[in-house]
């Protein structure tokens, strides 16, 4: 049987029997006694188990902060782990993020610190010299309640004061070549498995074999079945490993997203093609949870207010599926049927998104609605596309979250306006269609009467960013563009 | 170890900040665990308010991993944990009273298979009829407390002579404390009955009592340790007191160590918030927005027990003043029983909610008036020598609050900025600019006089290294740093020398909460009292030894000079043993000149106040009510700063604090009384991106007048009112939809969803 290795430390650490469900932070905190890293929530949102994990990326290292509460211990086979017990020098000396978070008094109660310090620790290992949006971007994930984060900005603006630590950067990606594997893992502790499948073809056939198993990307929702539902899932097939599904295939006219691949990676990739995106990119969850979650889990997990989706409907993504050996491409917005029902068979999955790249007319916006900027769930995400000829709509595509049990077209709103003008009265029609596409749902979130309210007034900002004559610019019209 | 500092008003780094920064700094959780430990998981009510039939608990003793089963029966002494009402059942007995309510604890060999083994069971419920708002409350006048009435001269009258008046009302949700540590306690039992607690808490002494009437032991037979807290901000104060009781409870019929450690959810589901209030208000004022009277109902959501709202009504009624003198005031104050969690303290106190009552009126007059809010607070400040009496009938001795405004007015350009908003307003479709400027006064000292009292322990070894233990407790707001300063200071030492240990009701015994803000005031004070007891000995014996009067005697960075010799502390302190001299001592200190009659709530219940000013300027969406805070300036008195980087960082958490109380942070429930907010993915405290890129903080130079700790000023609570000034200028931002002449209805938390009601609320009244 198989063991789960990676490296701590410089250290190879193999484990041979563990629950496959075992979180990275329960097994560093119970097994390992080293509790450095805390729980503060159990479910990605608070970062206070926040801690590191590189790996190879071609001849680069990539280091990239995750939340250990959410992921699972097999996840990590094959990569370099970093704690914040990682950090200090041999010495004893501070790392730079420390001694800066020290001097800059960055911490009071000290409970979310070292998550803090890791996330610190993942942005110097790639940009020691951050500015304000790089930093407020890195530490999204970190929730703080003592400081009011600005002792914490400051320590970043100055992580240059301090001498760089000395790396082993040679030996850890020499280290980590000796722990990839050609061949899949497969782990089983009791009645529970676990199978980190290498290739595509060995991954579909598994999965076309055991269809009951549940399929693991990235783990931010899944992770939360267990640390909150306290649900078994006894047969676990992880994606993570399966070399195809880590790939970005960009073409002339498209770009193909393997289902392994990041919701970070995914939207690097997509972010030039889309600059009009960037603030729901920015705007997803929290680094750490885009590091681990995937674009083509969010996509499959299928919620009404996955962020995702609007925007790669409203450009007319596909999606490739597979059963065993068999292919097929869907538009994206027929994957979804009702709540949490989507049209795969079983044994399928999804195998990768296609997103088309835009003609250079299209005018995009796509404008999320939440009680806070940094990670919080949509009351409303909406994404529209539209192409004029002159004043006339000639293509438009309007998708919602937030608005229905599934990610969702605005169908009578498009039918409309298409062939009619962009003009202020058709646009007043156009929100008064919008309120007939849709029956959202009152939550925590937003009552009913919001969403439907505030998803026509994003229409009218659409409009108003968008009309042919004195189309206003986003600092005229988004809060979160205006900088004085 | 770099260099520090030892002098006060030195920004010495907080005395952990190495070990948090290294993940290092050890909680209750981080304790190494005693062999034989089992974890508890609780199971919770899944009712309002319902009569328990019966309670089937086999499946849950029969699971995998599970040792035991604990409840109500379980219990060997009293039922109670309330701090001051005996209403606060530990576990539930045939009566449920929230949605949340811990019924029964699982005792297992691992937290998971607790968890697990909760969902297990079976509980059959008779359903009662529930109260789940306070306006349901009020009707019924479901009260956990009676009500209070605070009046001075006639407002009736005031307000019938007044030639303006003005009615409303006004509501402000409560608050998780979101402390990062949720609650815990860790219990071993030591030899003869006796117990040692660890448990993360702002009154650990507390702790010791409830967990001794839960068992039927005498004070002495437990021991509560608390070295740190992952924060508190009031939700420890008595609310780690259920926990610690059932851990207890389990540990002691279970003769092993028990650990409960909640998980996030079960702590949001069961735990008491900040109070949400409502408020009815009637004011009578003049042409330029002089106030001469104010009625007021004020109604706090308690929850199912009083746990604290006692006083945590009795600091609204005593904060509703703020800074401005009210005339003829009559406060009615209610403390509504609801079927919802229990609130408790949260950093305030209930002083925030009663404040904002009084700033939401006085921003409402100016509007009246077509004036500049910022013009009639300023009017209606308290004055230095006449009309500066509270409504409760405290002198306002200490006003700096004209001079703190004024200084901070011209700091951020107030006036020009005020400009440039209506400039923008008039030339933008869609966002809109407000900027609004609010002041503070707090009232420092627990409002009950017996609870203005610490004691600290001081002990100098033979090697000069200096240990300290006092009854505050640290919870992040740098109390054991600024102890250790002023401990420094007395013996001339470096700060390096002098360290903090956990507070341990075995050491420092009968201490107060860490609450109140009073932390550095109280224990500050009795530390220098203990160091300067060896001080004094240990300059008698230099005088004795060396010559020369123990009064000329010098403590100055680790050198004792004394009739022209330089002698190192360490040696002397070696001497002084060698001597049989006493190297340790006690101190105590109580806070002198306090009364309160809480019957006709009069007195002179604080010491000093503090004051503060913020000034906040955002720009909201008009289509979707998101808001963006620009730029925040906030001059701040902290007297004379035992350590600024240590206040300064209490202020600005506080202010970011204080926002997200007023904005993003929302309390839902279900029609059924499930809070539906009970995780950080639906509960939203502020993170890195609502921090202000223009913040600029600044301490107002201000030597308190009473003799306090190195004359300094408390500084937990009262910044947490500077934020009153984002929630006005986003009123303000609103308002000039209608060119500031029509008072927006705008409620807190003003999220997205509450400032485009407000809008449409004004476009349909202007309509």
């Amino acid at each position: 049987m198989d063991s789960i290795r990676f490296i701590l430390d410089g250290e190879v650490i193999e484990i041979d029997s563990v629950e496959p469900t075992r979180t990275l932070l329960q097994y560093l905190r119970e097994d390992l006694r080293r509790v450095g890293s805390k729980e503060g929530c159990a479910e990605g949102d608070c970062g206070a188990c926040t801690l590191v994990v590189a790996e190879l990326d071609g001849e680069t290292l990539c280091y990239r902060a995750l939340n250990a509460c959410i992921q699972f211990l097999p996840m990590l086979d094959g990569k370099a782990l970093f704690t914040v017990e990682s950090l200090k020098a041999s010495d004893g000396s501070l790392h730079p993020v420390q001694q800066s978070m020290v001097d800059h008094h960055g911490s009071q109660c000290g409970f979310c610190t070292p998550g803090f310090v890791m996330s610190m620790f993942a942005l110097y290992q790639h940009n020691p010299t951050p500015d304000r949006g790089a930093i407020d971007d890195a530490l999204s994930g970190n929730l703080c309640r003592c400081t009011g984060y600005r002792p914490i900005v400051d320590a970043c603006l100055h992580l240059q004061d301090y001498p760089a630590p000395a790396n082993n950067e040679r030996q850890l990606k020499a280290a980590l070549r000796e722990l990839q594997r050609d061949r899949r893992l497969s782990l089983q502790h009791g009645t529970a498995s676990f199978h980190a499948p290498v290739t595509l073809d060995d991954l579909a056939e598994l999965y076309r074999q055991n269809p009951e198993a549940r399929i693991l990307a990235g783990g931010t929702d899944v992770g939360l079945w267990v640390t909150k539902q306290l649900r078994e899932l006894p047969n676990i097939i992880y994606l993570g490993q399966v070399a195809e599904l880590g790939q970005i295939k960009a073409a002339a006219d498209e770009i193909e997203i393997g289902a392994a691949v990041t919701l970070s990676d995914a939207f690097e990739a997509l972010q030039p093609h889309y600059p009009e995106f960037g603030e729901m990119f920015r705007r997803f969850a929290s680094v750490p949870v885009r590091n681990a979650g995937t674009l083509v889990g969010n996509i499959a997990n299928g919620s009404p207010i996955g962020d995702s989706m609007p925007a790669l409907i409203a450009v007319n993504s596909r999606v490739r599926l597979r059963l065993g050996q068999e292919s097929r491409e869907l538009a994206l917005e027929d994957l979804y049927l009702d709540y949490m029902q989507n049209a795969l068979r079983s044994g399928e999955f999804v195998e990768a998104v296609i997103v088309p790249l835009p003609p250079g007319d299209l005018q995009l916006r796509c404008y999320k609605l939440s009680k806070r900027f940094d990670q919080d769930i949509s009351a409303v995400c909406a994404a529209f596309a539209l192409r004029l000829d002159g004043e006339q709509v000639v293509d438009v595509r309007i998708a919602l979250g937030g608005m229905a049990a599934i990610p969702k077209r605005a169908r009578q709103t498009e039918e409309y306006l298409l062939g009619e003008p962009w003009n202020d009265f058709t646009q007043v029609t156009a929100m008064q269609k919008l309120a007939a596409d849709f029956a959202p749902l009152t939550d925590m979130r937003a009552s009913s009467e919001y969403r439907a309210r505030a998803a026509a007034n994003l229409l009218h900002r659409f409009y108003l960013e968008t009309r042919p004559v004195n189309a206003l610019p986003a600092a005229a019209v988004n809060v979160f563009a205006v900088t004085g | 170890m770099q260099a520090r500092e030892t002098a006060p008003g030195k920004s010495v780094p907080h005395e952990s900040a190495a070990l948090h920064v290294a993940g290092e700094a050890s909680y209750v959780d981080d304790i190494p665990e005693l062999a034989g430990t089992c974890y508890l998981a609780l199971g919770l009510s899944e009712q309002a308010h319902a009569k328990i039939k019966s309670i089937d608990l086999a499946a849950v003793e029969a699971a995998p991993g599970v040792v035991a089963v604990v409840t109500a029966a379980d219990i060997p002494g009293v039922n109670d944990c309330g701090p001051i009402i005996a209403d606060d059942p530990i576990l539930a007995d045939g009566l449920v009273q929230y949605v949340g309510q811990p019924v029964f604890a699982v005792v297992a060999e691992s937290q998971t298979a607790a968890r697990k083994a909760v969902k297990l069971a079976k509980i059959d419920y008779q359903p009662l009829p529930a109260i789940l708002d306070v306006a349901a409350g009020r009707q019924q006048q479901s009260w956990v407390l009676p009500p209070m009435q605070l009046r001075r001269g006639d407002a009736d009258s005031a307000l019938t002579r007044a030639p303006h008046k003005l009615k409303g009302g006004f509501s402000v949700g409560g608050q998780e404390q979101f402390y990062l540590e949720g609650q815990i306690s860790y219990v071993a039992l030591r030899e003869d009955g006796c117990l040692h607690l660890w448990c993360s808490t702002q009154h650990p002494t507390e702790m010791q009592h409830v967990v001794a009437h839960s068992l039927g032991l005498d004070f002495n037979q437990v021991v509560v340790e608390m070295r740190r807290m992952g924060g508190g901000f009031g939700g420890k104060e008595s609310q780690s007191a259920i926990f610690a009781c059932i851990a207890s409870i389990a540990a002691y019929r279970l003769r092993r160590p028990i650990k409960l450690r909640l998980d996030r959810d079960d702590d949001m589901l069961i735990t008491g918030k900040r109070h949400g209030f409502e408020f009815d208000y009637e004011v009578g004022y003049d042409a330029d927005g002089l106030i001469c009277g104010a009625k007021i109902e004020m109604a706090a959501q308690a929850g199912f027990s009083a746990d604290l709202t006692g006083p945590v009504v009795t600091r609204a009624v005593c904060h509703f003043d703020n800074a401005y003198y009210l005339g003829d005031v009559t406060i009615d104050a209610f403390s509504v029983k609801t079927n919802t969690q229990s609130n408790t303290a949260f950093r305030g106190f209930g002083g925030p909610q009663g404040a904002l009552a009084i700033e939401y009126i006085i921003d409402s007059i100016a509007r009246e008036l077509g004036k500049d809010p910022q013009q009639v607070r300023k009017l209606n400040f308290y004055d230095k020598d006449f009309r500066n009496t509270t409504p409760y009938g405290q002198v306002v001795e200490d006003n700096v609050i004209h001079e703190l405004v004024a200084e901070l007015e011209q700091s951020c350009d107030y006036q020009t900025r005020r400009a440039a908003v209506a400039t923008f307003n008039r030339d933008s479709p869609i966002l809109r600019k407000g900027l609004a400027l609010t002041p503070v006064k707090f009232g420092i000292s627990f409002n009950v006089v017996h609870f203005n009292q610490a004691g600290a322990l001081v002990h100098v070894y033979t090697d000069g290294s200096v240990l300290v233990n006092h009854g505050g407790t640290e919870m992040g707001q740098g109390l054991h740093t600024k102890v250790s300063q002023v401990v420094a200071l007395e013996l001339g030492l470096n700060i390096a020398q002098v360290r903090a240990t956990a507070n341990d009701t075995s050491k420092v015994a009968n201490t107060s909460a860490t609450a109140a803000s009073t932390g550095s005031d109280l224990n500050g004070k009795a530390a220098q009292d203990a160091a300067r007891q060896i001080r004094d000995r240990l300059a008698r014996f230099a005088g004795e030894r060396f010559g020369g009067e123990p009064a000329q005697v010098l403590f100055e960075d680790g050198v004792v000079h004394c009739a022209g010799k330089a002698i190192p502390f360490a040696e002397l302190v070696q001497q002084a043993y060698e001597n049989r001299v006493q190297l340790w001592s006690d101190g105590f200190y109580k806070t002198p000149g306090l009364n309160w009659d809480k019957d006709k709530m009069q007195g002179s219940p604080f010491y000093y106040f503090a004051y503060g000013a913020a000034v906040s300027e955002v720009v909201i969406d008009t289509l979707t009510g998101e808001f963006k805070l620009l730029q925040a300036d906030i001059l701040h008195d902290a007297g004379n700063s035992i350590n600024p980087a240590i206040d300064i960082g209490q202020i600005e958490g506080a202010y970011i604090q204080g926002m997200g109380w007023l904005t993003s942070e929302e309390l839902c429930w279900d029609p059924e009384g499930r809070l539906t907010t009970h995780a950080p993915s639906t509960y939203k405290i502020p993170t890195v991106s609502d921090c202000p890129t223009a913040f600029n903080t600044r301490l107002y130079q201000n030597r308190n007048v009473k003799d306090t700790i190195l004359r300094s000023k408390a500084v937990g609570e009262p910044p947490l009112l500077l934020p009153f000034s984002v929630f006005f200028a986003i009123r303000d931002a609103v308002a000039s939809l209608a060119d500031n002449r029509i008072n927006p209805r705008l409620r807190a938390p003003a999220t997205p969803e509450a400032i485009l009601d407000a809008i449409e609320a004004l476009r349909a009244e202007v309509a």
